[in-house]
């Protein structure tokens, strides 16, 4: 149903238009003016002036594996973050662990761990998934590549952005 | 179910869960509350085996009626009995259906005693669930979800069990993850009839394991990985593959042997993670052997053949389909008659035979035959007729006796007579033709899978497509017409079998209305009376009995009298 | 003789064009997006060369690198000629312009004819066709549409041009440009004829007649050079850029340089009509020594830079007319007031007898 808005009556001097004109000319050369005079405050510079030291705790960059200090890779290839992916960014290739190394009680471990970060959309999904704490955003942003390849994250670069997290539960230890 | 109505079974009315329903005799209660729309959990009971009673997780309330003075049911208002609710819960599995019993399966104590029965069985188990190939289809996890609590009470260590044992060529044991259920042993025992698996130690330091000396290794070990309810028996060859839940399920059936087990096959983007056995009580029950389940590495194989390839005089020529077909026709139109010998296989679907014969009776062909398969067999499930259409070929005469024709064959490839030899899915020089013989005949068309030593000689190479990679239809040793159902594509340039054949038919006769593979098998269905009225959507997951068996059939999976053994034996479990 | 009015001639012509009005047509594209940028609290462009200088070089590199797409539907020799029509006729009206007084006893002035002004209406007047071409050789609907527009919308408001600037006229009684500028030095700027003459009751009933003159003849070059408010033959959101949607590349970067010109070159009108040209009380002219004459160009250029400022300033001020709105103005408003603010000058002229 259509409605009708009713006009607002005006006086003549409202139909001239011509107070509103110089009203709105005045809004306008005042903003020039502070813009000129450094009054106003401006958008941040990015590529001079960069955000990382007032990042959040929780800002969400890129997804990176982590080691403990252990030295373990927490990744056990659960593929739980493969399956939760929202743009299936992750792609995992699960190897088993011989018997003669020092953590061969967990078995399973990454064998690939792809991260295409072209489809990546920083949602932290897989970090929420992940039952072993072995995935997390980090505060990575700029990640830039020539070509789709050099944008997958492979297994290293994952461990490298991630490096050693204090802090998580160490359930593999012998006494568990 | 002839038999159900032949002599109808005396019907008990029974109360589930304040519902009355009637049940015929002999049903057990766990099957009784299924039936009725109440699921009761359960990690020991396995309807095809013995029931021990040992897992406690089915347990219900139970009551009978309720007996007046006079000895009768005293009747309530509503006409009917008035049930004596038992104090204690009791175990459904163990217990089979009586008139006027009432059963509770989601009463305040039956909840109760469930969530008293996952936190025992989860105080020791680990928390494998990331590295642990059952998680997504482990009843630990189902049942701890719908019945047990989220949080542990248990503050105590763990106790130490192996892990990652070796308990056969295919099988590997975590005892840790291993819930006692029994199922495993029972197996062994009644179905496969290799007692090798049992019990050791005491309370909660009880292990599975083999009998000392001896390994789980018999043909149908990997069916205890499928029963098994949790994580324990898990299957080598699977082991850290993929994760269940990524995998597409499939239904089709197993062409190893003429049994023709129900199967699922589990792919992923193109690619055949696992086989498992589906239920079909005509056919394999719950069970298939080891030696179909693994056997479809080769569709990954690296010599599948890719590209059609003609052979031009000194050298092979990767050629496009319309052109591999053009050459092919041409140099069977050079021939007619006794000069040219079509060896099919039993391996193809009824659709291709069906088209195999059409071809044969284009070119005036006499020499035409399957090539015989056997192996040892045995009387569970694997037949020793190992190809799975043999019935086929008989009914679609590709064959009166399946090889009697190809030493006539070979003979005549010998002696010149057969010019053009025609090799679909088999390799001539396994039926006494020599390499030299192959490569001395004018025209040699082979339609095959993987390279051989025969693709190599061939005038014409036709890629086809393997049983995983198709629809079709089959006939197993006992005349059941059950179908193969696709689950992934085919790799490279291969083709479908039917649509090669298809296509080759057309070249040499014109036209054949044949566009879909539903034409083809109504075309059959006209022409064979045993297949009217069908259709391959008709044919159903289960299939279809549509001739009585030309062998003698395996003799059935009997589960009745395993089971009655099984009880007449001490059930194995925490009672031993 | 001969040969140095020539050689003067065209060392002005070069001089003109390629030092003065083409650079000052980038950098207005760049002054615009830096002022639109300020009022809106922005900063525009600052990253290729200092403060974003060198923005307008980087631009036409990108524009002539770009791909020249031409659609297949369209009439190739128009579609060819309309940008040149579009760019030309804004920058030769600027040949009878004088935009200085003398420079070693040249004139500054192109071209010193005596029907100057008619020159610049018949000229700007051919910049119609540029955009009516456009519209109509792009052979699509919206482009059409933008030229459809443009036409009715210049013929419209030519009308009070012409008008607006005839009381500038009644008191010259010149059509010489040049001679314009001589009366404003010798009786004061055209909006403020009272200048020097303090006590004269008639020149500043004068004023007021000369004043709306301005302000009309402002408008109207508004419309003419299709800006903001009155940019409604290219409006983005109802004809995805109007007449120039189908161009691209150096094609396109014609319009939009001739839009710029075309602003220039009224700019430069209204200077040398209404706001006394190159003169500025106190500074002599150009025969009292070169200096002067340089400084006579620049307080020129400097009252054009200021009322492209103003341009600018009106255009991320105001928003766009609808069209009702727009011939409503051109036909009832400005026509009428044009037309009787004649009289009022005649009467006042022949009163007073100026």
């Amino acid at each position: 149903m259509a409605i009708t808005v009713a006009r607002p009556k005006l006086n003549w001097r409202e139909r001239m238009y011509l107070p509103a004109i110089a009203a709105g000319m005045a809004i306008t050369i005042k903003h020039f003016k502070n813009m000129i005079l450094g009054r106003t405050k401006v958008t941040m510079q990015y590529p001079e002036e960069k955000w990382d030291s007032s990042m959040p705790e929780h800002y969400r960059g890129a997804p990176a594996l982590v080691r403990d200090t252990d030295g373990r890779v927490r990744c056990v290839a659960c593929q739980l973050c493969e399956f939760i992916c929202p743009p299936r960014a992750i792609k995992i290739v699960a190897g088993e662990i011989p018997s003669t190394d020092r953590f061969a009680k967990v078995e399973k471990y990454p064998e690939e761990f792809d991260i295409d970060m072209v489809r990546c959309i920083f949602c932290g999904m897989c970090e929420e998934v992940c039952p072993e704490q072995a995935i997390f955003l980090r505060k990575d942003y700029a990640i830039t590549g020539f070509t789709r390849d050099q944008m997958v994250h492979h297994k290293e670069k994952l461990l490298e952005i991630g490096g050693v997290m204090h802090g998580v539960v160490l359930k593999w230890n012998e006494k568990k | 179910m002839s038999n159900q109505t032949a002599n109808a079974p005396q019907m008990f009315n029974v109360q589930v869960d304040g519902v009355w329903h009637q049940f015929p005799k002999g049903t057990r209660v766990i099957e009784a509350c299924e039936q009725a729309g109440s699921y009761v959990p359960r990690y020991c009971y396995h309807k095809k085996l013995s029931s021990p009673g040992n897992c406690r997780m089915c347990l219900i309330e139970m009551g009978l009626p309720k007996l007046g003075p006079d000895r009768k049911p005293e009747l309530g208002a509503d006409g009917k009995p008035v049930i004596n609710w038992m104090p204690r819960p009791q175990i459904s599995c163990a217990q089979d259906v009586a008139e006027g019993m009432g059963v509770r399966t989601n009463s305040p104590l039956v909840k109760e005693c469930q969530r008293g029965v996952m936190e025992f069985l989860l105080i020791n188990h680990p928390l494998d669930c990331p590295i642990c190939d059952q998680a997504g289809e482990c009843r630990l996890q189902e049942f701890s979800v719908e019945y047990g609590t989220s949080e542990s009470r248990f503050l105590e260590n763990k106790v130490k069990k192996p892990k990652n044992v070796e308990l056969g060529p295919r099988v590997t044991l975590d005892d840790e993850r291993c819930i006692l259920c029994s199922r495993c042993i029972r197996f062994c025992q009644e179905i496969a009839k290799d007692d090798v698996l049992g019990f050791l130690d005491r309370g909660s330091h009880t292990v599975l394991t083999a009998h000392p000396g001896k390994r789980l290794e018999n043909n149908y070990s990997l069916n205890t990985v499928d029963i098994c309810p949790v994580g324990a028996l898990t299957s080598s060859d699977f082991r850290f593959k993929m994760r269940v839940w990524f995998l597409k399920e499939t239904k089709s059936i197993c062409t190893s042997c003429a049994t023709g087990c129900n199967t699922v096959i589990g792919t992923r983007e193109d690619i055949i993670y696992r086989q498992t056995p589906r239920e079909n009580d005509a056919v394999n029950s719950c069970w298939m052997c080891d030696y179909g389940r693994l056997n479809f590495d080769y569709l990954q194989s690296e010599r599948r053949l890719l590209e059609p390839r003609i052979f031009l005089g000194d050298k092979f020529a990767a050629v496009d389909w319309p052109t591999a077909i053009a050459h092919a026709a041409l140099q069977l139109k050079q021939f007619s008659g006794w000069e040219i010998a079509v060896v099919a296989s039993g391996r193809m679907t009824n659709e291709e035979l069906w088209l195999t014969a059409q071809l044969a009776r284009a070119l005036d062909v006499q020499l035409i035959d399957i090539v015989a398969r056997t192996g040892p067999g045995d009387d569970i499930l694997l037949s020793t007729d190992r190809n799975p259409n043999t019935n086929g070929a008989r009914l679609l005469g590709v064959t009166s006796e399946p090889g009697a024709k190809l030493p006539v064959i070979a003979e005549a490839v010998k002696s010149g007579h057969v010019k053009a030899l025609v090799a679909l899915g088999e390799n001539p020089i396994d039926f006494a033709i020599s390499v030299e013989q192959l490569s001395d005949l004018p025209a040699f068309i082979v339609m095959d899978i993987l390279a051989n030593t025969a693709t190599e000689h061939a005038t014409v190479v036709l890629p086809s497509l393997g049983f995983a990679e198709k629809r079709g239809s089959m006939i197993n040793g006992k005349g059941r017409l059950q179908r193969l159902n696709r689950a992934v594509r085919g790799p490279g340039n291969a083709r479908d079998d039917w649509e090669i054949l298809r296509d080759l038919l057309q070249a040499l006769t014109g036209s054949n209305g044949i566009y879909s593979i539903d034409d083809v098998f109504r075309q059959m269905s006209e022409a064979v009376p045993q297949f009217a009225g069908l259709s391959l959507s008709k044919i159903g997951d289960l299939g279809v009995q549509v001739m009585q068996a030309r062998e003698s059939p395996p003799p059935p999976v009997d589960e009745a009298s395993d089971i009655e053994k099984g009880e007449a034996k001490k059930p194995p479990g925490r009672s031993r | 003789m001969d040969y140095f009015l020539i050689t003067t001639s065209l060392l002005k012509i070069v001089g003109m064009l390629f030092i003065v009005i083409l650079p000052m047509v980038s950098y207005s594209v760049y002054a615009e997006r830096r002022v639109s940028a300020f009022m809106q609290d922005r900063l525009g462009p600052n990253r290729v060369g200092p403060a974003g200088l060198f923005q307008p070089i980087a631009d036409i590199f990108k524009l002539l690198l770009k791909e020249d797409f031409s659609p297949r539907h369209v009439n190739t020799f128009y579609y060819w000629l309309a940008p040149c029509l579009a760019l030309v006729p804004a920058i030769i009206t600027i040949a009878v312009v004088p935009f200085g007084s003398t420079l070693l006893g040249v004139p500054m002035v192109i071209a010193d004819i005596n029907v100057g002004i008619l020159y610049v209406f018949a000229i700007a007047s051919l910049g119609v066709y540029g955009i009516v071409l456009a519209g109509w050789a792009s052979n699509s609907k919206y482009p059409f549409l933008g030229g459809v527009r443009s036409s009715s919308q210049m013929i419209s408001y030519e009308l009070s041009l012409g008008l607006a600037v005839i009381p500038v006229f009644l008191l010259v009684g010149n059509l010489r440009l040049t001679s314009v500028v001589r009366y404003q030095i010798e009786h004061g700027w055209m909006i403020a004829p009272f200048i020097g003459d303090w006590m004269n009751l008639g020149k500043w009933l004068l004023a007021i007649p000369m004043i709306i003159s301005f302000v009309v003849f402002t408008i109207a070059v508004f419309a003419e050079t299709n800006r903001l408010p009155f940019d409604l033959p290219e409006a983005e959101q109802e004809l995805a850029g109007g007449y120039h949607t189908e161009y691209s590349s150096m094609k396109f970067a014609l319009f939009f340089l001739g839009e710029y010109a075309a602003m220039i070159s009224g700019s430069e009108v209204i200077v040398t009509l209404f706001l006394g040209g190159w003169h500025f009380p106190g500074i002599p002219d150009g025969s009292h020594g070169w200096i002067f004459g340089v400084i006579n160009i620049a307080v020129f250029f400097a009252k054009v830079a200021a009322l492209i400022f103003v341009f600018m300033w009106v255009r991320w001020t105001l928003p766009r007319f609808r069209y009702d709105q727009l011939m409503r103005l051109g036909w009832l408003f400005f026509f009428e007031i044009a037309l009787v603010n004649i009289f009022l000058v005649a009467i006042i002229v022949a009163y007073f007898r100026f």
